[in-house]
């Protein structure tokens, strides 16, 4: 029993993670209908700049956070206005090899200026390196503090996405774009706006990442990145609430392969699950069915 | 008629290459050939390792070389290829006229011209090529290859009885790296002799290179009652792997191999987690047997630094093939060969050791253990 509270634990602060991931992913496919592969990418960097901020920078945990959501934000703010915004019109399959190519971009322009060696933060001071042991659970600060952030940006977003003027701008854009605009909405600052909000949570994510497990490289966006959108198609692809769901749902399955199971078969039967759901229920959890029209 | 001519040239040319060869044999000196990585991606091992090889050599020609012959080496670089290093060692066995040569320091390269030296009938030696299969293949024993260091899974041998003798452990948690062939030896080495000396290995547990997060792991070990843990894998996740383990209250000791071996492992884990950590290894400069003392004093003066592993196995390597030229009495590379295959006791910087049939050195392996993040104790664990 114990143990099993252990592991959920575990999983909560692994699936935090997939779930700040997961809502990027979710938020733009909703509006645009783009599986944004560079996503993961604004995450790894999101790391990378929480890790300058803290050694070169010698700022605070804080300050770096905020910095690196701002740095992710203008990131897939710009990566939004020159990789996809030419291409608005054209078929999805272009756009999509587009964001694979922004992806390999992103990496590779990392590792030839920071190198392919794995970086650790440096260590953390203070609050930050205590634990608590519950009836023989013990809970990292670490842990408390990514479940924390993780959902006070939720709250965050829900409160944006619902009650204010551009969240209700995001909602209409995604329903219809065309309508949206015929009704004097800007779908460009919406679509913009709705990247900016993705890619500072994947930038959240990637400073977190880095000082709960203290190590970061170039390319480990890549499989948190595919486990995340996995998340997102779960909880059914384009809608919020999904993603959170699916994203603590996979940190908690993955958990729990390796614990009771074994952990060789951890990623395994992640993507079983996602075939799984696209077998069963494409639109996921939380999705409706919608009739194709003819 | 200008291709004639462009023949004729190069053909000129490679004469007068070939024939300046010839000509500087000389009767009053023994060659060695070194085939090192000088620059490229592993030059940091190829450069401690001449650093040690010249250091050696230069000793021997100072106490008066080898019956009245002073020692000539001839290095070069082979860029960390495998390609280039087979040229060169060809290009030593050839034109040179090297009795042996020595190096490279990785296993694939110096695999790779181990098919010149049999053709060739010259000895090839390294200090540093840990890989299984470097000195043996189906056929048997490669004759003409020899390695001083021991081999990957040896070390999982020597850990496991490390565990037995000196930690008093009857119960080990085995953490494997399932990508690396390099890892899987090692934990089964450790198993069937931890095993074999009575202990139990109560779990095992696998991970593949370039996973982070390792809690759900060590949470379902800490369900088990163990004595040690053993992380056969590299110094990237092994370092993750202790930080979390000791975050999450297990303080048993962690036994690894020589993938610990870095300072980036200390960075990784930091330094409040790395306590009863111990890691096999080829050479400690914390040493105090007096002929390694010595060594370090002597590297220090002519090099300014403290000597790391390879500057040892370097160093040790050197002595070996001297030593069996001297057995040997004569510069046949056929002697040569044989003398060295029946190396017995030899007394080296990184342990004195005997070659077995597969052409592989019996010998101790240091124990380094570390405190607070230091290298503080070391330690020889005997076969």
């Amino acid at each position: 029993m114990e143990q099993l509270l252990q592991q959920i634990i575990n999983g909560i602060s692994l699936g935090s993670i997939y779930a700040l991931i997961a809502l990027g992913y979710t938020m733009v496919y909703g509006i645009i209908k783009l599986i944004n592969f560079a996503h993961s990418d604004v995450y790894m960097l999101g790391a990378f700049i929480g890790y300058f901020s803290m050694t070169t920078l010698k700022l605070g945990f804080l300050p770096s956070l905020l910095l690196s959501m701002l740095f992710s934000m203008i990131l897939g703010v710009v990566i939004e206005k020159v990789a996809y915004k030419p291409l608005r019109n054209a078929t999805r399959i272009a756009v999509l090899i587009t964001a694979i190519g922004v992806s390999l971009f992103l990496e590779y322009v990392t590792m030839a200026i920071a190198g392919a060696n794995v970086r650790s933060y440096p260590p953390l001071t203070g609050i930050l390196t205590e634990s608590f042991n519950l009836m023989g659970i013990t809970i990292t600060m670490q842990q408390i503090l990514i479940v924390t952030i993780t959902v006070v940006l939720m709250i965050l977003l829900q409160f944006i996405v619902k009650k204010t003027r551009i969240g209700k701008a995001m909602r209409a854009v995604s329903l219809d774009s065309d309508a949206a605009e015929l009704m004097g909405i800007n779908v460009n600052s919406t679509i913009s706006f709705t990247f900016a909000l993705g890619s500072a949570l994947a930038g959240a994510a990637g400073i977190l990442v880095g000082i709960y497990y203290n190590s970061i490289n170039p390319l480990m966006g890549t499989l948190p990145g595919i486990k995340a959108f996995v998340a997102a198609v779960f909880g059914g692809i384009g809608i919020i609430p999904g993603a959170m769901i699916g994203g603590y749902f996979i940190g908690i399955v993955e958990v729990l392969v390796s614990g009771y199971g074994n952990s060789m078969y951890r990623d395994g039967v992640v993507f079983a699950i996602l075939i799984l759901v696209l077998i069963i229920k494409p639109s996921g959890l939380l999705g409706k069915n919608t009739r194709e029209k003819v | 008629m200008k291709k004639t001519l462009a023949i004729i040239l190069i053909l000129t040319l490679t004469m007068t290459i070939m024939a300046g060869c010839g000509a500087s044999q000389n009767e009053n000196e023994i060659r060695i050939g070194i085939n090192y990585e000088l620059t490229g991606d592993v030059a940091s091992y190829g450069q401690a390792s001449v650093e040690g090889i010249e250091l050696a050599l230069e000793e021997v020609n100072n106490a008066g070389g080898i019956n009245g012959k002073t020692i000539r080496w001839i290095k070069y670089d082979n860029k960390s290829d495998k390609s280039q290093a087979t040229t060169l060692a060809t290009k030593l066995m050839t034109q040179d006229k090297v009795i042996a040569v020595l190096g490279p320091a990785t296993s694939g390269a110096f695999k790779a011209t181990i098919p010149e030296a049999m053709k060739n009938k010259i000895v090839v030696a390294s200090g540093s090529a840990t890989d299984d299969s470097v000195t043996i293949d189906d056929n048997g024993v490669k004759e003409y290859a020899f390695r001083i260091c021991f081999t990957d899974s040896y070390q999982g041998t020597a850990m496991a009885n490390f565990a037995l003798n000196n930690l008093s452990a009857t119960k080990a948690v085995v953490i494997l790296d399932n990508s690396s062939d390099y890892a899987k030896g090692l934990a089964t080495n450790f198993t069937s002799t931890f095993e074999a000396g009575g202990g139990k290995v109560v779990a095992t547990e696998a991970f593949v290179s370039g996973d982070t997060d390792f809690n759900a792991i060590i949470t379902k070990i800490k369900g088990e009652s163990f004595d040690v843990v053993f992380i056969p894998g590299y110094y990237n996740e092994a370092g993750l792997i202790i930080k979390q383990a000791r975050n999450q209250g297990i303080d048993a000791p962690i036994l690894g191999p020589d993938g610990f071996g870095a300072p980036e492992l200390t960075e990784l884990a930091g330094a409040d987690a790395l306590n009863d950590v111990y890691f096999s290894s080829h050479f400690s400069s914390l040493d105090k047997d007096p002929s390694v003392m010595g060594f370090i004093e002597s590297y220090k003066a002519k090099y300014g630094k403290e000597p790391d592993q390879f500057a040892a196995l370097g160093y040790d390597l050197a002595m070996f093939v001297i030593d069996g030229i001297k057995r040997a009495g004569s510069e046949d590379p056929v002697a040569l060969k044989d003398a060295l295959a029946q190396t017995k006791d030899f007394k080296g910087i990184t342990g004195s050791f005997s070659m077995d049939e597969n052409h592989n050195p019996v010998k101790a392996v240091v124990v380094v253990g570390i405190e607070n993040g230091v290298h503080a104790t070391s330690q020889r664990v005997e076969q």
